[in-house]
């Protein structure tokens, strides 16, 4: 399930709500992504989310589809925010399902790892003077998403 | 074909989407950068350097070339930095 948003989202009723009624589920993990109020050493006051609206439902479907492809998963959440937040916000949650711990570990990372470096949002960030810069892409995201290329 | 700009080049620009008519000019992704470029200054500082855009048609990313055909959507945004 994949879910693009305005509002905030409540962790403990989304991971409830995966969970709820099955017997069968052994493992969830949730990862929820916050906004920081520093970014490369500058303080940071505000966080506006921007997306491509159709592009990223897709996205997100295809990287939701890949997940369930390598790992064994019960059930799997994405859900992204966009719009503008604050420092402590919650930004994006991903839950993973699966009936022993190490599928939902791996799929959650991999998630997100593949969110970061395919979904079409753009962040962009403000300070107490009221500056705001797009934030540019890290070097760090690329090397987290290539991990989880096949070697060829 | 609409034509659609997010995040900075959004805003360098000025524009969030238009319109354009399709022609042999901009029959491919290769001849619309051509064109991009030839609209103005700001247009051609933009398009100059590729590696810091990301092109997707229809909704999926492009790399290289692809024809274009009337309809189509495309869009020009930057790396992408959500999570």
């Amino acid at each position: 399930m994949i879910r693009v948003q305005r509002d905030i989202f409540n962790i403990g009723d989304e991971i409830n709500a995966l969970t709820e009624a099955r017997t069968d589920i052994g493992a969830v993990v949730s990862f929820t992504g916050l906004v920081r109020d520093f970014n490369e050493g500058t303080s940071v006051t505000g966080l506006t989310l921007e997306h491509y609206p159709g592009m990223t439902e897709r996205e997100l479907k295809k990287i939701e589809a890949e997940a369930c492809r390598r790992w064994n998963l019960q059930d799997c959440c994405i859900i992204h925010r966009y719009g503008d937040m604050v420092p402590g916000d919650p930004i994006v949650l991903v839950i993973t399902a699966s009936p022993h711990r190490q599928d939902a570990f791996d799929a959650a990372s991999f998630l997100m790892d593949w969110l970061k470096t395919k979904a079409p949002f753009w962040k962009q960030e403000s300070d107490e003077t009221g500056q705001s810069d797009w934030v540019k892409e890290r070097q760090s995201d690329l090397d987290a998403a290539r991990r989880w290329t096949p070697k060829t | 074909m609409k034509i659609l700009y997010f995040a900075w080049l959004k805003t360098k620009l000025q524009i969030s989407e238009e319109d354009i008519s399709w022609s042999q000019e901009v029959a491919d992704i290769d001849g619309l950068v051509r064109w991009m470029r030839a609209r103005g200054p700001v247009f051609d500082e933009i398009f100059s350097d590729l590696d810091v855009i990301r092109i997707a048609v229809n909704q999926e990313y492009v790399t290289g070339n692809l024809s274009l055909t009337e309809g189509d959507e495309i869009a020009f945004f930057p790396p992408v930095t959500g999570g």
